[in-house]
């Protein structure tokens, strides 16, 4: 399938994109008691965005993306629990702060290496996190996880209650503001230069792109994103537990994202809303068989549409648009 | 004793720990690292394999009262088997896919495991009674150290040297050591590459079998088994260098060796000098120690 | 004169095999020089050198009279250095004007701005075009690369290069794989480069290089055999000597 670059893409909003925007609202009417898993899914949705940024535009495979989830899920649990700075935004600029930080000094180790030695590093930077939030458990809680977050109320006003109306607008605005920043960077010449050096990064040391150091830019901002997703799950949660770091959430968001499908910003929404909406309804009726469910799912998935939900979609339409040529010959 | 003394003999004791669980990642992982060289597929559910020999360890001697020797065997040969049939019929298909395809697909293969082994053996750690004669320990140079290491440590050296013979020695040897330098010019000199990969998978398997039954004292077959212990896996690959045998070696021995010093001197550190290491080691060295740029 | 580009004693081993070997050479401004040499003397290995690909085991490259032997890759290529690649490589899947727009933003710094939508970006777009105008591809700008015929993709090869606006360009190959009735164009775009670019060219085609270049450099296993006009190569003994069997395309 041919896609038009940056350069000579339309710019312009095509109406599909307003589509996920109208049904979390519509959802927000129409199923309240499902508020909170529904800000769940939304969280999940900006960190699969996150890691869409460096998996899907700039082809760097990492198993370690949860590191600054959680990075920025402890720093702003750690900052409303332990200090009075309980504002919801300072928290969500701290946890985004921390991610970008600690994105940017290891990605300037992980970002020198390649295959294995890559996926390698970006695993044992994410256990020596979890390690670390293990060991201090004065300040994260360890294994009983991180409690007694106070969320002031937002902007002054709006109180987080129980029943979770304001976390699940909370988390719809942060996301909304999420995408529209990546959406933005994805379509200027940034992305343009980022799908480059996926795609050919000798040609684009041969145009004079410094190659590792647009990598690190890349991945620092993504870690900011996925700091800023981890912080919001403190909020809304006010419960930071150890299974935020690690393998598990790293290869669950990325299970997600490739199921959604890479590189088009919509799989991240896709996967991540029908993995979760999925497992809320079957984990809990069978919680043994979920996982085997799903590892024979993404078996199949592997076999016969690695490109994901997007990737069907596809050659779904291409087919159904030759049959049209072919018909109106 | 002098405090020299009791520090020497702390080092001893630790360094001997160390070779032992060294030897024990050393046999597991070294299947990963040929097969990864030859094949040039990233192998995250290599762990599965071992776990799966630890787990047939363990029914055959608790359950079917197979004796040690035989049950070990049984673990290597069922490892292989699985790890076959798992050629054949799924890795075999992804050869060319990609990277993203292949981590997806043993992601996958890993949740399938590991809920089949939570299923069948619950969430507790299996539990394996050596034989008595392997209890205790031996006098070796006017200090005891347990028996069961020791005996590792000899298998270990024993199973590096039949491999590197058979690598070294053999044809089948000559064909890998060929493929991993350059699988197109081995294609076009006429290598089956099909059945290399499928023997050689096989026995990478099988050795992570071996590893996992072996090593079932000091890393217990649990249904987290592969997620828990995949990152020394890698480690000791990437930093050994893919395809290289004294690579996996070398590297095996520094991260037993490092991580028991560490768990005994500075329990609080535990495995960040590992890691730190690692890191270390490969920014000074990004093909790993032994590793060698493949054409 | 300064030299455009030189290099002094540039060498390169890999173990026992030495693909570069004490090299000096000279591109002078403006020059329009081939590199000739049979397959396997080093000629793609030397313009790896030149650009960074490669990092010598000894000797030096200067490039305007400063050295620039330790310089990454993309800085040379900010110094002025441009390359095309012997087999195309070129975005595939993307359109000619993607292509060439990558190159002109890397240019004019601006590849890292996050907001503005690439596509709005009117005046770089325009430049583009212009370009693709000089070159007798305007009409594919929209089409993907893989969609063209290999004589045109090599000519966008070198478009790219050109929308560097280099002062030193290295062409590995420019015709190589092209069908006959296509290299014409090639040449005549060739023939068009703006005058102060110092180019070098390798090529097999002979013809070619005898119609375009002014000064010819012989490689042969890694060493400079000889360098002289066009009339001076094509009488020497030793240059006949290594050619012998080869076909020359005449």
């Amino acid at each position: 399938m041919s896609r038009a670059g940056a350069y000579s893409a339309d710019p312009r909003l095509r109406w599909p994109e307003m589509l996920p925007w109208a049904v979390a609202l519509a959802a927000f009417f129409l199923v309240p008691d499902y508020l909170a898993l529904g800000a769940h899914i939304l969280i999940y949705i900006l960190f699969a965005l996150s890691l869409d940024l460096i998996v899907g535009y700039g082809g760097i495979m990492t198993l370690g993306h949860a590191a600054f989830f959680g990075l920025g899920a402890y720093t702003a649990g750690i900052l409303a629990s332990r200090t009075a700075l309980t504002d919801p935004l300072i928290g969500l600029a701290a946890g985004g702060l921390a991610g970008g930080l600690f994105g940017f000094a290891s990605g300037a180790v992980v970002l020198r290496t390649r295959g294995i030695a890559l996926l390698m590093l970006t695993l044992a930077v994410s256990a020596i996190l979890l390690a670390a939030a293990n060991q201090a458990n004065g300040l994260t809680g360890g294994a009983d996880g991180l409690s007694g977050i106070a969320v002031a109320p937002l902007l002054g006003r709006f109180a987080f209650g129980l029943v979770g109306r304001t976390a699940y607008l909370y988390s719809l605005a942060v996301l909304f503001l999420g995408w529209v920043v990546l959406r933005r960077l994805v379509g200027a010449p940034f992305g343009a230069m980022l799908t480059g050096i996926r795609d050919n990064p000798a040609r684009m040391e041969a145009i004079g792109a410094p190659v590792y150091r647009r990598k690190l830019l890349a991945y620092a901002i993504s870690a900011a994103l996925a700091g800023v997703a981890g912080a919001l799950l403190a909020q809304v949660n006010q419960f930071v537990g150890l299974d935020v770091l690690g393998f598990a959430p790293s290869g669950e968001i990325l299970v997600m994202l490739i199921l959604g499908g890479v590189g088009r910003l919509t799989g991240a929404f896709l996967g991540p809303t029908l993995f979760l909406v999925a497992q809320d309804q079957l984990a809990k009726a069978w919680p043994e068989y979920w996982y085997l469910g799903v590892g024979l799912l993404l078996l199949t998935v592997v076999l016969f549409a690695p490109d994901g939900l997007l990737g069907l979609f596809d050659t779904l339409s291409a087919a159904l648009a030759r049959r049209g040529a072919g018909r109106d010959r | 004793m002098t405090p020299a003394g009791v520090l020497l003999s702390q080092i001893a004791g630790v360094a001997f720990l160390g070779v032992a669980y060294g030897m024990v990642l050393y046999v597991i992982s070294v299947g990963l690292s040929i097969t990864m060289g030859l094949m040039g597929f990233v192998n995250l559910a290599h762990g599965v394999f071992a776990m799966t020999g630890g787990f047939i360890l363990s029914v055959a001697m608790a359950r079917l009262g197979i004796g040690f020797p035989l049950a070990v065997l049984a673990a290597f040969l069922g490892a292989a088997a699985l790890g076959a049939a798992a050629e054949r019929l799924l890795y075999a298909r992804l050869y060319g896919a990609g990277e993203r395809a292949q981590v997806l697909f043993t992601i996958a293969l890993i949740f399938i495991a590991a809920s089949i082994a939570r299923l069948s053996f619950g969430t507790q750690a299996a539990q394996i009674r050596l034989p008595g004669v392997l209890h205790g320990q031996i006098a070796l140079f006017g200090r005891a150290f347990p028996t069961y290491r020791a005996l590792l440590i000899l298998l270990g050296c024993g199973i590096a040297g039949v491999l590197w013979f058979g690598i070294e020695r053999t044809r089948w040897g000559a064909m890998v050591r060929a493929s991993v330098d350059n699988r197109g010019m081995a294609q076009s000199v006429g290598i089956d590459t099909g059945r290399l990969f499928t023997l050689t998978f096989a026995l990478g398997s099988g050795m992570a079998g071996l590893g996992g039954a072996l090593g079932a004292d000091i890393l217990p077959p649990q249904w987290n088994y592969p997620q828990e212990h995949l990152v020394y896996f890698l480690i000791v690959v990437a930093v050994g260098g893919l395809g290289s045998l004294r690579g996996a070696f070398a590297a095996a021995l520094l991260i037993g060796i490092a991580d028991t010093a560490c768990r005994y001197w500075a329990p609080a550190l535990g495995a960040f000098v590992v890691y730190g290491a690692t890191i270390a080691l490969l920014l000074w060295r990004p093909l790993g120690l032994f590793g060698a740029a493949r054409a | 004169m300064t030299p455009a580009l030189e290099t002094r004693g540039l060498t390169r081993r890999f173990g026992a095999l030495t693909v570069a070997d004490a090299i000096d050479f000279r591109l002078e401004p403006g020059a329009r020089h081939a590199l000739i040499g049979p397959n396997g003397a080093g000629k793609t290995s030397f313009v790896n050198l030149l650009t960074g690909m490669l990092a010598p085991s000894a000797g030096q490259i200067l490039m305007d009279g400063a050295e620039i032997t330790a310089l990454p890759a993309a800085a040379r290529v900010r110094r002025g250095l441009a390359r095309t690649f012997q087999i195309t490589t070129l975005f595939r899947s993307l359109p000619v004007l993607d292509n060439l727009a990558l190159a002109v933003a890397e240019r004019q710094g601006i590849a890292t701005r996050p907001w503005r939508p690439a596509a709005r970006y009117a005046a770089l777009r325009e430049e583009c075009l212009a370009l693709l105008d000089r070159l007798g591809l305007a009409a594919q700008a929209g089409t993907q690369v893989g969609a063209l015929a290999y004589g045109q993709q090599r000519l966008v090869e070198i478009a790219v290069a050109l929308a560097l606006r280099p002062k030193v360009l290295l062409l590995d190959e420019p015709a190589a794989g092209v069908p006959a009735a296509d290299s014409g164009r090639i040449l005549e775009v060739l023939g068009e480069l703006p005058a102060e670019i110092a180019i070098l060219i390798i090529e097999h085609d002979m013809d070619l290089v005898f119609r375009f270049a002014r000064r010819i450099t012989v490689l042969v296993q890694g060493r400079v055999l000889t360098e002289g006009t066009p009339a001076e190569i094509a009488a020497d003994r030793a240059v006949r000597q290594v050619y012998l069997g080869e076909s020359l395309h005449g």
